[in-house]
């Protein structure tokens, strides 16, 4: 039987079809605007326009203060907001030349591993509703919920913390909070166990991911992947392990690494990654030293609110580091972080003044989405937002 | 495998320099490509992390094109800069990177530095229809235009940035080490012979 031709076209003279996806699109993770070029249901071209959340951080950040910059870090990967944070002070850091008490670095490395199950809860459950599935989303986000709780009590915020500081953290926790966490620990890897009860075996979900967006070693590491997508590929590269910044050569923790690169190997390593997170909070607390939370140098640290209020030269160096700010040494530096999207990068150049002369962001959400094309390419139309959802991206840190 | 020590001395015509443990490579705008390319295929740095720009008005090249390129291998970094002036061309690495791609469109729409041959050269970050490069040093902050929704005709209109308070820039730097803060009368301390000004301000 002759198939339908309404057109009366041959295939070879049929227009290609372009869709328009988004900017307001519920799989679009944020504001994104895809122009597809379609032949049928194949995808031949994805033409991502960024741009639509830009609000200009990193000039912003030139003309504030180190300590007064930090905020808008939280902006960025609002998903996971103390990691982007982690990155700026460690850069601030390597250029001063100051060192972080050992609590300080426990205390930055249990938020940095809460900031990766709350990004992994996000996406995993967000991709999975990508893909049809209503149920994680809403049992996801009762853990992030808890996770943010736990954000809220140490820094007075669930979202926009603004509580990593050069040299530590902004405030010691309180005291109950460590228990609290660990007692959250034993908890949540049964709700993992439901997640993965829910997807894993999930006959929709394995035909929509299996073999979608497939990458090899080779593409993932010219196309400057990091993270989840590049270990994807094989490649055990976890910034953590490979150049440890912090106390994490310490700490004993598995890096999971995927077989076929494609979503599927992506939403199982995610889920693994947050039970090894969950394994490191626990080392984090179980190990937590005694001590000062944030160096003790308050030529850069302001002093405490009660030393301020005994003590002339503390109450100097609080007027001084509120109104002035602290300088730091002309030169430049990259520090980069395992952010839980990939390797989350702050090239910052300071010209010996107050103020960052130049700060750059390398997001890495920026980096995967520009692989869209590569990646959907021969694809259907409705995997355009499976692979979307695999790639993690989050338009905060994409549009600085 | 070589150290960065090693790395520098190995790569021709370009000047290395060593900074809290980091290699700088600066080379001449024409020789990028054939750099990158051999940090790409004899040393390993199969990843390009960055590219971005940074704007340094008073100089005569004004622009430093920036890349940063990892080697998963060696587990090595290495920043490689190009010295540009404000008509000045680079050539593309979208050839020896795909991922160079997006990093060029961002520094040509921050800075307007020209890459050439890059297969798809528009702005990226900002609006359609923008002009100028916003993170040059001499683009003010508050922008030249502002969006608003216009209610008679009924869709978005741009208009000249009405600032309801003049743009503020405090200088919160020290007195004692900052800005000169001459006070009146000590301008005469400073012309007297021998005589060392008790204001470490007026060193400028």
């Amino acid at each position: 039987m002759d198939k339908p031709n309404p057109s009366g076209l041959s295939p070879a003279e049929e227009p290609t079809i372009t869709v328009n996806f988004g900017p307001q699109h519920p799989a679009a993770h944020g504001v994104l605007r895809m122009i597809l070029d379609m032949d049928g249901e194949i995808v031949t071209r994805v033409d991502p326009h960024i741009g639509l959340l830009h609000r200009g951080t990193e000039k912003l950040m030139e003309h504030k203060t180190y300590m007064q910059s930090i905020p808008y870090l939280d902006r960025l990967d609002y998903v996971a907001p103390m990691n982007q944070e982690h990155a700026y002070c460690l850069a601030i850091e390597r250029l001063i030349g100051l060192e972080v008490p050992k609590r300080g670095q426990y205390v930055r490395m249990l938020y940095d591993e809460i900031g990766r199950i709350l990004n992994h809860l996000m996406n995993v459950t967000t991709q999975a509703m990508d893909c049809g599935a209503l149920t994680p989303p809403l049992w996801g986000f009762e853990e992030r919920e808890k996770l943010m709780v736990f954000y809220e009590r140490a820094s007075g915020a669930r979202l926009h913390a603004n509580y990593y500081r050069p040299g530590g953290v902004h405030q010691d926790l309180p005291p109950a909070l460590l228990d609290d966490i660990h007692a959250w620990c034993g908890t949540f890897p049964k709700v993992l166990d439901d997640i993965h009860g829910l997807l894993t075996e999930s006959r929709i979900f394995k035909q929509r991911n299996v073999d979608i967006g497939k990458v090899t070693r080779a593409d993932a590491e010219a196309w400057g992947f990091s993270g989840v997508m590049l270990r994807s590929t094989g490649v055990a590269w976890d910034l953590r392990r490979a150049q440890p910044y912090e106390s994490y050569s310490e700490l004993e923790f598995k890096v999971p690494v995927g077989k076929n690169g494609d979503n599927y190997d992506r939403y199982l390593m995610r889920m693994e990654e947050m039970a090894q997170s969950v394994h490191l909070m626990k080392q984090c607390i179980e190990k937590m030293p005694k001590g000062p939370v944030v160096s003790t140098d308050n030529k850069v640290v302001p002093p405490r609110r009660g030393e301020m209020k005994t003590s002339m030269e503390a109450l100097i160096h609080h007027f001084k580091l509120y109104t002035e700010g602290f300088r730091v040494p002309p030169g430049e530096v990259y520090a980069a972080v395992e952010a839980p999207k990939g390797e989350f990068g702050v090239y910052l150049v300071s010209d010996g003044t107050n103020k960052p002369y130049r700060v750059k962001f390398r997001a890495p959400s920026y980096v995967h989405l520009q692989a869209m094309d590569y990646m959907s390419r021969g694809h259907m139309l409705a995997d355009v937002s499976a692979i979307l959802g695999s790639l993690d991206i989050v338009f905060g840190e994409v549009d600085r | 495998m070589e150290t960065l020590e090693q790395l520098a001395s190995r790569i021709e015509g370009a000047r290395a320099s060593f900074a809290a443990g980091e290699l700088t490579l600066t080379v001449g705008a024409a020789d990028i490509v054939p750099v990158l390319t051999s940090l790409r295929d004899d040393h390993g740095f199969k990843t390009l992390v960055d590219i971005c720009g940074v704007d340094w008005p008073e100089r005569a090249k004004r622009f430093d094109v920036v890349y940063h390129l990892l080697s998963l291998t060696a587990n090595l970094r290495v920043r490689v800069k190009v010295e540009v002036g404000e008509d000045e061309p680079v050539a593309s690495a979208v050839g020896v990177y795909p991922s160079a791609n997006w990093f060029e469109r961002e520094t040509f729409d921050m800075y307007g530095v020209a890459f050439t041959d890059h297969p798809d050269m528009r702005r990226i970050l900002t609006d359609y229809g923008f002009s100028g490069h916003p993170l040059r040093k001499d683009f003010p902050l508050t922008g030249f235009v502002e969006l608003r929704y216009d209610d008679q005709l009924k869709r978005v209109v741009y208009q000249p940035v009405q600032l309801v308070q003049e743009f503020r820039d405090f200088d919160f730097m020290s007195p004692w080490e900052g800005a000169p803060h001459v006070l009146p009368g000590d301008e005469k301390a400073a012309m007297a012979p021998g005589v060392a000004s008790g204001d470490a301000g007026k060193k400028a």
